[in-house]
């Protein structure tokens, strides 16, 4: 009695020991990352500028940082601001699985966020009131491409609590990441 | 609900906009009342100048409008005393969200409907989703157009019979496109507004979802005109549209994927969305609190219910959750790699799927982990 006792204990302290070592070999590789690296990539609208994303994915990569794309939702004055917005999520939510998904193939974790306010300033300056962030990256606006104006960016650069990186209006401006980047049915 | 014996019945044509057929759907019920010998009369018809709608009216009684002079100007509205004192056993009467002109009984057309049906007139009426007070915002929101006319809830509640007259998005555009809807000069107005395939999609949902939901099951019908008269049972028309999605959550940022895929499943689904994170019975960590209020805002923004429920048993609180919410559909993510004592019990979704009869559970993956060569970066 007393030695099956001690070979069940024995098989679980075994099973136990390979289950510390065994999922780590199968889990996704991960960069190395600190707790507090964030770098914030807002965006509005129905496409993000590639640029934007290549170079916050890069950041995220050589900083070992967690990868925030947020959607800032504009909520006109006649709605609450707390309704239900579907028509902009629906334009939202695949920009967000493209960016996570081309974050994940190469390792980079990510943590999705939305804001809403009446205009996408105000919406700005709820999330960076809100989020504890390191790195702030944003396009410059060029004629119709997406990205900020420069008076967004002199507030952000003027109000924000991080750093913030300006990406100039560039040739590739009208490459952008838009729902139809998202891998599978979606 | 029509509890009054010497009450008229309401049957109300609903649609997800004009032109699917609403009208010409109530002058078709007329003349079936006029085959069984029923004395039927139109109250107010408004055919847009459409000509298939006023062919369909002929051989129809129909009264009179009145006249009304509001400051300088000659107003026609339904005249509710003459239906009232001809006390026919039906009347057709259009368009419910109407606003009556100034000075007439009442400031509504609805309004003018309950004194019919109060008269013991069975009254056939017609009206647009869009026009439901309820889901004035909502369609603020989906379609960009503010409606001014509304009707309350509770008169589409109260009605006795509901029927959805149903077009697919492409059948009603191309109606539109042909000019059976308005005239020429207004097509490619609207064709460029309102009339969009994403608002009608969203609106179509929305009809068949408030009146499944709203109304209840049992007096919806819905009748596919598009089809040439294929129809559907109540019974079946509510439980096309009577799915329910629950997608089960952590406050983890892998776990906003599920609540993601779960929004686009119930949207095309024309379902609700409830999502549900069974809250260890402990403190939350600072990771958990901001995760949470990441979820908060996200399921505010689709329009979900984000639902905390605070529980050491997962499986038995998503069971009974499932069961009170009616849920069709659970999803979830991956579960994880289970450690120590763990990997002696049944992971999550297994349990639920013991659990949870009749209720089918997907697992969300993460596509990007796909092993799918050809789609590298090709879609950039």
């Amino acid at each position: 009695m007393v030695i099956a006792g001690l070979v069940l204990a024995a098989v679980l302290a075994l099973g136990l020991a390979i289950g510390r070592v065994l999922p780590s070999a199968r889990r996704p590789v991960r960069a190395q990352r600190g707790d507090t690296r964030r770098i914030l990539l807002p965006f509005s609208g129905e496409a993000l500028s590639t640029r934007a994303l290549d170079a916050a994915i890069r950041l995220a990569l050589a900083e070992g940082a967690t990868l925030m794309p947020a959607y800032l939702a504009t909520v006109p004055l006649a709605l609450p601001l707390e309704a239900a917005m579907p028509r902009q999520a629906g334009l939202a939510l695949p920009v967000l699985e493209a960016v996570e998904q081309r974050a994940s193939r190469k390792g980079i974790p990510t943590d999705c966020r939305v804001s809403r306010g009446r205009t996408r300033r105000d919406a700005l300056r709820r999330l960076v009131a809100e989020e504890d962030v390191d790195r702030i990256i944003v396009a410059a606006r060029r004629n119709g491409d997406p990205g900020f104006t420069q008076d967004d960016i002199a507030w952000l650069l003027e109000s924000a609590q991080a750093e913030v990186l300006v990406l100039r209006p560039g040739p590739d401006d009208h490459r952008t990441v838009t729902a139809k980047a998202v891998r599978g049915y979606f | 609900m029509n509890d009054r014996p010497d009450r008229g019945r309401h049957k109300v044509f609903l649609g997800m906009a004009a032109g699917v057929g609403k009208t010409y759907a109530m002058l078709e019920e007329g003349h079936e009342y006029l085959e069984d010998g029923d004395d039927v009369v139109v109250g107010v018809l408004e055919t847009h100048g459409r000509e298939a709608t006023a062919a369909r009216a002929a051989g129809l009684e129909i009264l009179p409008r009145r006249i009304v002079d509001y400051r300088g100007s000659v107003l026609e509205e339904m005249d509710l005393p003459g239906i009232l004192v001809r006390r026919p056993a039906v009347c057709l009467i259009d368009e419910l969200a109407h606003t009556n002109a100034p000075g007439v009984e009442h400031g509504k057309r609805y309004e003018d409907v309950v004194d019919a049906l109060d008269a013991g007139i069975h009254v056939v009426s017609t009206m647009n989703v869009q026009h439901l007070e309820s889901l004035n915002d909502l369609v603020t929101e989906l379609t960009g157009v503010r409606v001014r006319e509304t009707v309350p809830d509770a008169v589409l509640a109260r009605a006795d019979d509901v029927v959805v007259v149903d077009l697919t998005p492409e059948e009603l555009l191309e109606r539109l496109r042909a000019g059976r809807v308005y005239p020429q000069e207004r097509i490619e107005a609207a064709l460029n507004g309102f009339f969009t395939v994403e608002n009608l999609v969203s609106l179509r949902e929305v009809a068949l979802r408030q009146v499944a939901e709203a109304v209840g099951a049992q007096r919806v019908t819905r009748v596919e005109l598009g089809s040439r008269g294929r129809s559907m049972s109540g019974e079946k028309a509510a439980s096309a549209v009577a799915e329910r999605l629950l997608a089960l959550v952590r406050p983890r940022p892998q776990d906003q994927r599920v609540v993601r895929r779960a929004w686009r499943s119930a949207q095309r689904l024309g379902a609700p969305l409830d999502v549900l994170w069974v809250q260890p019975t402990r403190d939350l960590g600072d990771e958990e609190d901001r995760g949470l209020r990441a979820l908060r805002r996200l399921c505010a923004l689709l329009g979900a219910e984000l639902h905390v429920i605070e529980s050491d048993d997962v499986t038995r609180t998503v069971k009974e959750f499932a069961r009170e919410r009616r849920t069709t559909y659970v999803l979830l993510g991956s579960p994880h790699v289970p450690r120590g004592l763990d990997r002696f019990r049944d992971a999550l979704p297994v349990r639920l799927v013991r659990a949870l009869d009749g209720i089918d559970v997907r697992i969300v993956a993460n596509r990007a982990l796909r092993d799918d060569p050809d789609e590298q970066e090709a879609t950039w």
